[in-house]
């Protein structure tokens, strides 16, 4: 009877998954062709990917647009910190004990944010973020408003000589952001992920599709909060020094993070990498003009959302119907002497 | 006891300012659902604004508002047409992100005016000048001047809304946007107007908060959010309710500040919450949002 199945795969997500191995191996052997500045900059390009992604799958799919999300990247580098320092827990352990404390704490914060709707809750959840920042600067534990240093010794400690450390990090955030990535494309490529993008394109319609809108939220809310501390808790790492302002920043945990995704496109799994590349282009060849560089972010996020709502993967995926990675589901019409069974 | 009612005091004075932040918030709620993340950058707008109309035309800060409310309100009107108008619809990300893209310019382009240095607007001896209300417990005469304006500003708007023609179009817009605009209202005009006014009454709260303390082109985020937290302990909708929440959140902050000066925000975030938890409709609701 049925004889068809359901495939993600389409030529053009057979030549986008090919391109992603191969610059991923590329990528993983950059401590062999690229120098001491190339590797920062690749790693920090690492956790805008995976924020902006995170960020995309909360607004773009969940429909949850937070401005709140410096909360956890704060939270994140906080309790690597605390862990550090006060615990003596190995950094890396810290930062795989960041995502699970950070889920149990959004737990509450979401119970209290989802009271408000749709606009009002991305400010509710910015009104969380400034609470965190307020608490994080009486915590005279670790340097309260004035911030605190990874001591040396533990810096050190870390591995034996400062290139194998800086190596290791490097490695650390591509992993981490690989698996960050590999586990929304999982997610979407499940069954939560087609109630999602059911979610994604009429709430009311997933809702009366049988589609437990509150739950998925919910779920979705806390999984983002468990990615983003880890991702907060590596940039810490890198930077080996916190406050509660760089902690908690607005612009650049959330200001950046949401241009990056609308001007590569928001509801869409390739628009953060291509606005992340983006974003970092336009800061390389922009940065000397200081604030005007931040205005002009903000005009061309305004202009992209305005006129090219798809963001550019959007205008793209549109023009030629491509997608980098199987996701979107196509049925396949099975020839009528197969008994296709597969669903 | 007569140091708590100072504190006290000062706290619903305080809360004036904060219902003023709140009200033009609650009414471009109201009328088109669009929540403004530029509103605090906005007011330090004004604020600017009005520090160069009293320098260069050498006015005090409270007949500088005879021109900074005009200006802001025009700046409203061509905002709305130009740019918010073309964000409304069923989607909720384009008001959010354009508003929050233009919060980033109005910060950014203040820094690169006026620079990151502090500024204030000198209103003259009527700074410094106090009442005695009882024994112990004082007033100055420009935060009473302040909260008598914030009650004004909230009365003339509930006037607006009820009695006038302009105030019945707000009206039949938030009630059904298609139907107003069959009955020939035009509906880019209304949010225009909304907007114009909306952006009035920041004028008015910019120049009181550039009197009461030293601004930047950084505070505006901070503004918006205590307009906003007063917006939800009020109950959406009602502008009452704004007065009353913008009042509460200032007296928390208040006795916040009072216990502990590095607990003055953060009381009014916690209170927030608190309401939140237990009361998610505000006090005063009027509207479900």
């Amino acid at each position: 009877m049925s004889a068809f199945r359901v495939e993600h795969a389409t030529r053009s997500s057979r030549i986008g998954v090919a391109l992603i191995a191969v610059t991923l191996i590329v990528l993983a052997l950059a401590p062999f062709w690229g120098d001491r500045q190339t590797l920062r900059l690749l790693a920090e390009i690492f956790t805008f990917v995976a924020l902006a992604s995170l960020w995309n799958l909360l607004a773009g799919y969940a429909g949850l647009v937070s401005v709140g999300q410096q909360a956890f990247v704060g939270l994140g580098g906080y309790l690597l910190f605390a862990l550090v320092i006060v615990a003596g827990v190995h950094p890396i352990a810290a930062i795989l004990i960041a995502g699970p404390v950070a889920a149990v704490i959004a737990i509450p914060v979401a119970a209290l944010t989802f009271r408000l709707r749709g606009a009002y809750f991305a400010i509710g959840t910015w009104v969380v973020a400034e609470v965190f920042r307020l608490i994080a600067s009486q915590i005279s534990a670790l340097g309260g408003g004035s911030g605190i240093s990874l001591p040396a010794a533990i810096v050190v400690a870390m591995a034996p000589s400062r290139q194998v450390r800086e190596f290791e990090t490097y490695w650390l955030a591509l992993v981490l952001t690989v698996a960050m990535l590999a586990a929304i494309v999982a997610l979407l490529r499940s069954r939560h992920g087609l109630a999602l993008t059911a979610i994604r394109d009429n709430e009311v319609a997933a809702q009366s599709s049988g589609i437990d809108v509150t739950r998925i939220k919910f779920i979705v809310y806390v999984l983002t909060g468990f990615g983003t501390a880890m991702i907060g808790a590596l940039i810490f790492l890198m930077k080996l020094r916190i406050s509660p302002d760089t902690a908690f920043s607005v612009n650049d945990w959330t200001a950046f993070v949401i241009f990056i995704t609308v001007i590569g496109g928001v509801g869409r799994i390739e628009g953060p990498i291509i606005g992340t590349i983006v974003f970092f282009v336009l800061r390389q060849a922009l940065a000397d003009l200081g604030s005007l560089y931040l205005l002009m972010m903000g005009a061309v996020a305004i202009v992209v959302m305005l006129w090219a709502p798809k963001g550019l993967w959007g205008l793209i995926a549109d023009r030629f119907g491509w997608q980098a990675l199987p996701l979107q589901r196509h049925l396949v019409l099975a020839p009528k002497e197969e008994t296709g069974k597969k669903a | 006891m007569t140091e708590w009612l100072n504190v006290i005091l000062q706290g619903v004075l305080i809360g004036g300012l904060y219902a003023m932040f709140a009200a033009g918030l609650s009414l471009i709620f109201g009328v088109m659902r669009l929540v403004n993340i530029a509103h605090g950058d906005l007011i330090v707008l004004a604020a600017y604004v009005a520090l160069m109309v009293t320098q260069t035309l050498g006015l005090d800060p409270l007949t500088s508002l005879l021109l900074v409310v005009p200006i802001m309100a025009l700046i409203g009107y061509v905002l709305q047409r130009l740019l918010l108008n073309r964000t409304l619809g069923d989607d909720l990300l384009p008001p959010l992100l354009v508003t929050f893209g233009l919060s980033i310019i109005i910060q950014n382009g203040l820094l690169e005016l006026f620079t990151a240095d502090s500024r204030k607007l000198q209103a003259g001896p009527i700074e410094i000048q106090t009442f005695q209300v009882m024994q112990g417990v004082w007033v100055g005469a420009l935060p009473l001047i302040q909260f008598v304006v914030a009650v004004a500003v909230i009365a003339g708007l509930q006037v607006l809304f009820y009695r006038t023609a302009l105030g019945r179009a707000f009206r039949a817009t938030s009630d059904d946007q298609s139907v107003a605009q069959l009955m020939g209202l035009d509906t880019r005009h209304v949010f225009a107007m909304a907007m114009a006014l909306s952006l009035a009454v920041i004028a008015i709260a910019g120049v009181f908060l550039a009197v009461r303390a030293n601004f930047d082109p950084a505070i505006g985020p901070a503004r918006l959010i205590f307009g906003f937290e007063a917006v939800i302990i009020g109950g959406l909708g009602s502008m009452w309710g704004t007065l009353a929440g913008g009042v509460i959140l200032g007296v928390s902050q208040a006795i916040g500040a009072q216990i502990d000066p590095g607990w003055q925000v953060l009381a009014g975030h916690i209170v927030f919450l608190v309401i939140l938890a237990i009361r998610p409709q505000g006090l005063f609701p009027k509207v479900s949002g």
